[in-house]
Formats: structure tokens, C-alpha cells, sequence
């Protein structure tokens, strides 16, 4: 079995062994993965504003368009059938984000959350999801793009420090159709992201970007599946994490499966973290495992390294103080996934909680 | 009127072979609106003298003494050398990912002046900067040198020393990779710098050809770590005539 297919794990509790799992502390989990969590509907995902025209939101009866080995998921699938549904009608295009607010409610349970974001034929749109608070939250959110649509999905954990969240983003994107995902973690205990793409037309790109910045004690994982089973899809993956403190560790792991029938893929994934002080673990895994040769291209990256002594000497010879030249830096750093956001107003959210995490952090 | 003076200067760095000593025992003494020309032949440590004097942590200062104005220059941080009034225009600007030109110079300034500059004096400050030196206004929204051209990382640090006006512009082979139209724009620009604030300048080159744009009041010749010559504005022109061979032999 090669290493890609033996991440499909068999639906039983993981043991840590497997794949999957072997990053992730599985005593942190709440007991989400092995059943002895207390689940709860708590049907937290709200609009968060008016709902523009094109877009219907219910809370509903959910089929799954997804089949899924993950522990987690399966046993959210298993506990509810319902859950929050965003449609974007076919041929809508919709200029101003779709805000979804998830309202936290605690952690005396854990809520087991579905979600299906299905856009439309050649619709057009953007939707934020705004995670905040404290809770223990397990999350199935299934994504449908279909022929010809545009969706940027910005998913923002900026959760308080209590935070177990468990997801799954499993999109399939259509002939033509384009998926963004941009993902930003900066809170939390401990943050497990799937994000996962199978391509079921020719045509069809998606481009998957990711921050997160980890300090003492968290745990934050992200781990992506592009499987690139049809001919001529274009998939793109560039993530950058920053990490300081004591055993704050973040994992990244990036699959890219390019089976015998997808002649013309182009694929490219990048992972850049920076360590800003001892004690702190940047593990980054990229993995690209090819069944054809008649490809566009495929290639990935991955970089782990320090403070640059030289950038901080040009910036401090110009007067600008150690802290001051390290925030721009680190400013610089995340900006050019941060500025892909294209919403001034969470940008500037963002960028100031970085600063945050860095002040407290220290040196 | 202020002073930069630097007394038996003796700098090493640490290789995988030990301490090595490249500056060894250096004298000089810079006044406002003085210009200094030290040149000499590669190797011989001119670039470690500018960025000891900077700050840079690769170089160790086992002795001797820089002050500006009678206050200890070495043991200030780097940005408190800045802000005592000391620039240094270096050889190989560094690439500062996702930092905009604009949002770098506005953070420098704000820290030297003490305060941020008036966003609509300090727009016509910068677009007058960009404009003498010939720079396309689209420069300032690009990362700091990343992509730039060589011209362009000179022109960005040129157009630093307007903006910033310290007390004292050192410049590390400013000329080097420029051709003439470039030398002759930034020549021109640190010429400008100096007549509107009076600026002391330490001009580090290899070639003389950048002296016919800025001309020199003392000329030093660098060799082997030290000072071994010096003289007024004739002095290039017997370096022009005779190059370095007599001062390189051991």
C-alpha cells in the first residue's frame, strides 16, 4: 500500500499509529475521536448580517456528497443528520462575503457540527467563516462547487485558548469550476484542519492557502488531500506558519495524489514556517505521489528557518527598533497570503492579533 | 557642526579557522559637510569598517574607539546609531519579503523624527525623493529590494539618505554595478543629501569614477586593514594613474 492510500483509514478509533494521526495528541482531542465525548447539536453557524440575494441559508436534513475514513467525521455523521446548508443559486454573483458567525458555547460538551456550502453553476462568491470563543467542536463541512463556479471559502480560527476543533474541509470542485480556500489559525489549544480536494471534472483548479501562528503549548495541524483523479486540474498549495514558545508545535502535511488518468495536471504546493524561539516544533511533510508522466508540472517546497540576522540589520539601521523590525518581518512574512483575504477589515483584524501572538511571545 | 571620530579601530570576525583581525588599528575623523573618499583594493576592509560602524553583528571591536559628537557610538543598538544620526548605504541591500517601500520608509521615518511625518507632507516628500532620483511611482508599493534591479537597490538607498538626513552617510561602493546614467543619478542625489543638510560623507569605492560626481575634500587609501595614505582630491587621481599595486605588495 502506498503512503497516500494508507492515510484512508479504516473506521475505528485512531490509535495514533496510523498516518492520519501519528502527529496529532490524541488525549487532547476532548475525546472527540473515540466516543467519550458528549456530543451536542447546538446548531451554532449563524448568518452573521442580511443575506444577500442568491444565497439561502437553513438548518436542514444533510446527504453526504462525501464519503470519508476520518474518525471524527464519521462519528458526526453518525450522531446527526442535520446541519447548516449556504446555498449559492446557479448563476449568482455575489460581490459582498457571506458572513458565518459560529457562536462558541462552551466546552462542557462538544458540538458535532455539519455543514454543506454547495455553489451553483457558474455562481460567483465569497463566504467567511468567523470561529471565535471557546468550544470543543467537531466539524463536517462539505463544499460543492459546481461547473463553471467561483468560491473563495476564508475559514478564521481565531478561537480563545480553550478551543478543540476538529474539521474537515472536503470540497469537490467541478469541470471549470475554481475553489479558494484561505485558512487562518492563530487560536486555540489544539486546531486539526483537513483540507481536502478531489477533482471530478477536467478543468477545474482550486488553490488552498493557509497562516497559523502557534505560541507556548499550542497545537495546531493542517493537513491537505488533493486528489487529482481527472485530467487537466490545477491545484495550488502555499502555507506559512510562525511558531514561538515552548512546545508550540503546528504540523503540516501536504498530499497530492496525481492518478493514472490525470494527464495535464499542474500542481505545485509550498510550506514555509519560521521559528521564532527555542523549545517551539515545525513539522512539514509535503508528499506528492505520481501514477503519470504527462503532466503540466508538479513540484513542492518546503522551508523552516529563523529570523534573518541581515533583514533585521537593514531594518534597524534605519532606525527602527529590535520589536518594530521584528513585527514587520513577521508582518511580511504572513502578508502575502494575508492581503489574498481582500477584506480590508479582517486583514487589519489578523495582522494585529499576529502582533499580538509575537508581543506575547516575547524574545 | 558635528563630528564622527573613530580612534585605533581594530575589528575582527569569527571564521571556522578562528578570530580573523581585518581592521587593524584605523584613525579617522569626519566632520559635517566634509566628504571622505576611502579606496582600496578589494579585500582590504573598507566594507568592514562601514558596517562596524553600523552595527553589524558579525563584527567583533576588540579595540579602539568610534564617538559621534563624544557619545559612544559602539555601544549603541543598531537603530540607536540611526537615530544618533549615522546612515550607511550598503553594498547589497536586503530583501524584506511582503514589506511595502512606502510602509518601510514611513516606518523608519516615524522612528528617527520621533513622531510619524504628516501623511500629505510626507506623500510629497517621498514622490519628490522618487521623482529626482527617476524612480516610477509604482516603486513604492513593491516589496523592499525584492526583485529590484541593482540600479533600483541603489537608487532605494539613495533616496533613503534624502529621506532620513543623518548627520553622517557612510557608502559602501555605492558605484559598484551602476552604469553611467545610474551613477550619474545617484551621485547627483548624494549630492543633493549633503547641500540640503550638510551631511558628513564616507564614501567607500573601489573606482574613482564616482569622484567626478562627488567630489572629494580627503582622499584615504585602505589597505591590509588600515589606513596607509592619505591626501586631498589629487590622491584619486594618482590611484587612477598607478591603481593600488604599490600599496597591495607585502
Amino acid at each position: 500500500m502506498t503512503t497516500l492510500q494508507s492515510n484512508i483509514l479504516e473506521n475505528h478509533t485512531p490509535t495514533g499509529r496510523e498516518e492520519a494521526w501519528r502527529f496529532t495528541p490524541l488525549k487532547r482531542l476532548g475525546g472527540m475521536h473515540d466516543g467519550t465525548a458528549t456530543p451536542a447539536e447546538r446548531n451554532s453557524l449563524a448568518v452573521k448580517g442580511a443575506l444577500p440575494t442568491g444565497a439561502t441559508f437553513a438548518h436542514q436534513e444533510i446527504i453526504a456528497v462525501t464519503q470519508t475514513d476520518d474518525a471524527i467525521v464519521n462519528r458526526i455523521r453518525e450522531f446527526t443528520t442535520k446541519g447548516a446548508v449556504l446555498t449559492i443559486a446557479a448563476n449568482a454573483e455575489i460581490s459582498e462575503p457571506i458572513f458565518l458567525n459560529r457562536t462558541s458555547f462552551g466546552t462542557d460538551t462538544a458540538e458535532f457540527s455539519r455543514v454543506l456550502i454547495k455553489a451553483g453553476n457558474h455562481s460567483k462568491s465569497v463566504v467567511v467563516l468567523e470561529n471565535t470563543g471557546d468550544t470543543h467542536l467537531a466539524e463536517d463541512l462539505e463544499i460543492v462547487v459546481e461547473p463553471g463556479a467561483h468560491l473563495t471559502l476564508i475559514a478564521l480560527q481565531e478561537w480563545g485558548s480553550k478551543t478543540i476543533h476538529a474539521a474537515r474541509h472536503h470540497a469537490i470542485v467541478d469541470r471549470d469550476a475554481t475553489f479558494k480556500s484561505i485558512v487562518v489559525t492563530v487560536g486555540g489549544d489544539l486546531v486539526r484542519l483537513l483540507p481536502t480536494v478531489d477533482f471530478i471534472s477536467p478543468g477545474a483548479s482550486c488553490d488552498l492557502s493557509g497562516v497559523y501562528f502557534a505560541t507556548a503549548g499550542q497545537f495546531f495541524e493542517h493537513r491537505m488531500f488533493v486528489d487529482h483523479k481527472v485530467p487537466n486540474a490545477k491545484s495550488r498549495v502555499n502555507y506559512k506558519g510562525a511558531l514561538a514558545g515552548d512546545k508550540a508545535h503546528t504540523v503540516w502535511i501536504g498530499d497530492v495524489f496525481i492518478r493514472a488518468a490525470a494527464e495535464g495536471t499542474d500542481t505545485y504546493e509550498l510550506n514555509r514556517n519560521l521559528l521564532l524561539s527555542d523549545g517551539a516544533r515545525a513539522d512539514s511533510v509535503p508528499n506528492l505521489e505520481i501514477e503519470t508522466g504527462e503532466i503540466v508540472g508538479a513540484g513542492h517546497a518546503s522551508t523552516t528557518g529563523r529570523f534573518d540576522d541581515e533583514q533585521l540589520f537593514y531594518l534597524m539601521s534605519r532606525g527602527i527598533n529590535m520589536d518594530d523590525a521584528r513585527r514587520l518581518v513577521v508582518r511580511g512574512f504572513f502578508n502575502e497570503i494575508v492581503s489574498e483575504i481582500g477584506i480590508a477589515e479582517i486583514q487589519e483584524r489578523i495582522m494585529a492579533r499576529i502582533d499580538d501572538e509575537l508581543a506575547k511571545a516575547g524574545k | 557642526m558635528s563630528t564622527l571620530e573613530i580612534r585605533g579601530l581594530k575589528v575582527s570576525v569569527e571564521t571556522e579557522q578562528g578570530a580573523v583581525e581585518i581592521l587593524k588599528g584605523v584613525d579617522l575623523t569626519i566632520k559635517s559637510g566634509e566628504t571622505h573618499a576611502i579606496m582600496g583594493p578589494n579585500g582590504s576592509g573598507k566594507s568592514t569598517l562601514a558596517y562596524s560602524i553600523a552595527g553589524h553583528p558579525k563584527y567583533t571591536i576588540t579595540s579602539g574607539t568610534v564617538t559621534l559628537d563624544g557619545a559612544d557610538v559602539l555601544e549603541m543598538t543598531v537603530d540607536e546609531r540611526a537615530k544618533a544620526g549615522l546612515f550607511l548605504a550598503m553594498q547589497y541591500p536586503v530583501e524584506v519579503p511582503g514589506v511595502s517601500v512606502s510602509n518601510f520608509l514611513r516606518t523608519a521615518a516615524t522612528a528617527l523624527r520621533g513622531e510619524a511625518p504628516k501623511l500629505r507632507e510626507w506623500v510629497g516628500e517621498v514622490r519628490a525623493a522618487m521623482e529626482s532620483l527617476k524612480m516610477d511611482p509604482s516603486f513604492a508599493q513593491r516589496n523592499v529590494n525584492e526583485g529590484f534591479s541593482g540600479g533600483e537597490k541603489k537608487r532605494h538607498e539613495i533616496m533613503q539618505l534624502e529621506l532620513l538626513k543623518p548627520k553622517f552617510a557612510i557608502l559602501d561602493e555605492t558605484d559598484s554595478g551602476l552604469d553611467v546614467d545610474a551613477l550619474r543619478i545617484v551621485s547627483e542625489g548624494v549630492v543633493r543629501a549633503k547641500d540640503a543638510s550638510q551631511c558628513g560623507v564616507l564614501l567607500i569605492t573601489h573606482y574613482t569614477r564616482i569622484l567626478r560626481y562627488i567630489k572629494p575634500d580627503f582622499v584615504h587609501v585602505f589597505a591590509n586593514g588600515r589606513i596607509v595614505e592619505e591626501g586631498g582630491p589629487e590622491l584619486a587621481d594618482k590611484l587612477e594613474a598607478n591603481g593600488y599595486a604599490e600599496y597591495v605588495t607585502a
